[in-house]
């Protein structure tokens, strides 16, 4: 398994060492426990979302991108890190990791592990204020013609989907995460 | 590493008049974690059993790690076998269990063992009787991954712990596995926690080969429908896996990919492990195989709510 790359080195469980403890340091993890934080992020999984494992660590990966959390030379966390918080399939991780590289958002170090290489930038703001604007007067139309809230929220997705899908790309829900990417600086 | 971490072949087994298990044909691919899904009686200690040489096959062949005859001494060597309820002997201590093993195996990693238990706080002068239900998982646990296996074979591990010790015996599994690049085939009624683990499906139903394949692929090819009752019945002819049909509305789990086209009036949605595998619990008659076995699914029952 290429497991390796986004791992540390591989004397110390050749070595006969326990597993955790590859990582040097202090090293004083368990099988139950959490190390030392070598990224500035952890990954948490929500079961009922319905979103597959994998997608849901992409999507906090570009979320704490967004956010500030993580930039560019940050290290994100190791696959076997991940695998004993959350006790997950260590491929899932590995293709998390592979669909970020092939975003563009991070880069695979050998020996290493995985980095962050991009920013994702919003657009611009006073572009946004103008987008703004014009959605809450969308909202006020559809307020007025008597809509509550949830039925905006089934109305505004239902359109989005349908957006998504007519731009010709292959699902609904991968036209979504395309179309939050746009902004790689 | 594409060699099939276990191949059986037309595999059965027979006890006294009944066959436990009956033209098993499978290849799981190793680098993967497989979970083995079906009722109780349907035959996975069995298969189990067969793939790590405690049985001896009535019909067909099993071969382990790229095509080892199961049972034998190499065969053997390379894989580590927990049975189900993790059993170790309560009246040793958990030293004369590693003792033991060591001495029953050519191969044991005692400093890894030793390691291993100190990391988790299990005293090594502790009763194995006198651990807590997941510091037993664990130690039974430790004496199979000191064996340094290439396969690790599980037999319902989990259903006797607590959410904590499943969790934290799941993260020791998977940890194995990113660390050491071991196998893994386990047996499990709890779906929930296939849900994390499982990239590869195995489904028995009464001694058959339900389902086998990698889970992308099968989440990939399966879609539920939902749609007016009143036009179920027009999809007699598609693959339709499982009917759940209400009075107005009705959920049909259908083979079908995202690009298939979606029928006017009707929603598509993409299903996980869970939901699938249930769908085709529910329907034993059902099938998903590689290869020709495909085209056995016609007539499914009907659950009506």
């Amino acid at each position: 398994m290429d497991i390796d790359k986004a791992t540390s080195g591989g004397a110390g469980a050749a070595g006969g060492v326990p597993p955790a403890d590859a990582g040097g340091g202090n090293g004083s993890t368990t099988p139950s426990g959490r190390p030392a934080a070598a990224s500035p992020i952890e990954f948490r999984l929500d079961a009922a979302s319905g979103v597959p494992t994998y997608l849901q660590l992409v999507q906090q990966v570009e979320h704490a991108m967004r956010l500030g959390y993580l930039k560019p030379g940050d290290q994100l966390p190791r696959v076997r890190d991940v695998v004993a918080w959350l006790a997950i399939n260590p491929n899932t991780v590995l293709k998390a990791y592979k669909e970020l590289e092939v975003k563009g958002l991070a880069a695979g170090r050998p020996g290493q592990g995985t980095f962050i290489r991009a920013t994702l930038s919003q657009v611009a703001l006073p572009e946004l204020a103008g987008l703004h604007k014009s959605l809450l007067g969308w909202l006020a139309t559809a307020d007025g013609a008597g809509l509550d809230e949830d039925g905006i929220v089934a109305l505004f997705t239902s359109a989005l989907r349908d957006f998504y899908k007519r731009r010709g790309s292959t699902g609904a829900r991968r036209g979504a995460a395309d179309g939050e990417t746009e902004g790689i600086a | 590493m594409n060699v099939n971490i276990i191949e059986t072949r037309g595999l059965g087994k027979r006890y006294g008049s009944t066959w436990a298990l009956r033209e098993c044909s499978l290849a799981v691919p190793a680098g993967h974690v497989a979970a083995l899904v079906g009722p109780n009686g349907a035959g996975k200690t069995t298969l189990l059993n067969l793939a790590v040489g405690l049985a001896e096959p009535a019909a067909g062949t099993v071969t382990v790690l790229g095509g080892l005859a199961a049972g034998s001494p190499a065969a053997l060597d390379g894989i580590a076998f927990v049975a189900q309820d993790t059993p170790v002997y309560k009246n040793l201590a958990a030293a004369e269990m590693l003792h033991l093993t060591r001495n029953l195996n050519r191969r044991f990693d005692q400093p890894y063992a030793e390691a291993r238990l100190a990391e988790l706080g299990i005293p090594l002068n502790r009763k194995a009787g006198k651990l807590s239900g997941g510091q037993r998982a664990q130690l039974a646990l430790t004496l199979a991954l000191a064996r340094r296996p290439r396969l690790l074979v599980l037999d319902e591990p989990v259903a006797m712990l607590d959410p904590v010790a499943r969790h934290d015996f799941m993260a020791s599994v998977m940890t194995a596995m990113a660390a050491e690049g071991v196998s893994v085939v386990l047996s499990s009624h709890v779906l929930a926690d296939l849900e994390r683990v499982a990239d590869y499906l195995i489904v028995l139903s009464r001694g058959r080969v339900q389902v086998a394949g990698e889970v992308d692929g099968l989440l990939a090819s399966h879609r539920m429908l939902t749609g007016p009752t009143a036009e179920a019945d027009r999809y007699a002819e598609r693959p339709v896996v499982h009917v759940q049909r209400g009075g107005a509305q009705t959920h049909l789990l259908v083979r079908a990919s995202a690009d298939d086209p979606v029928p006017p009036g009707w929603e598509a949605h993409p299903v996980g492990l869970e939901e699938l595998t249930l769908a085709y619990l529910r329907e034993p008659g059902a099938g998903a195989l590689p290869g020709p076995a495909r085209a056995q699914n016609t007539q499914p029952s009907e659950v009506t709510r």
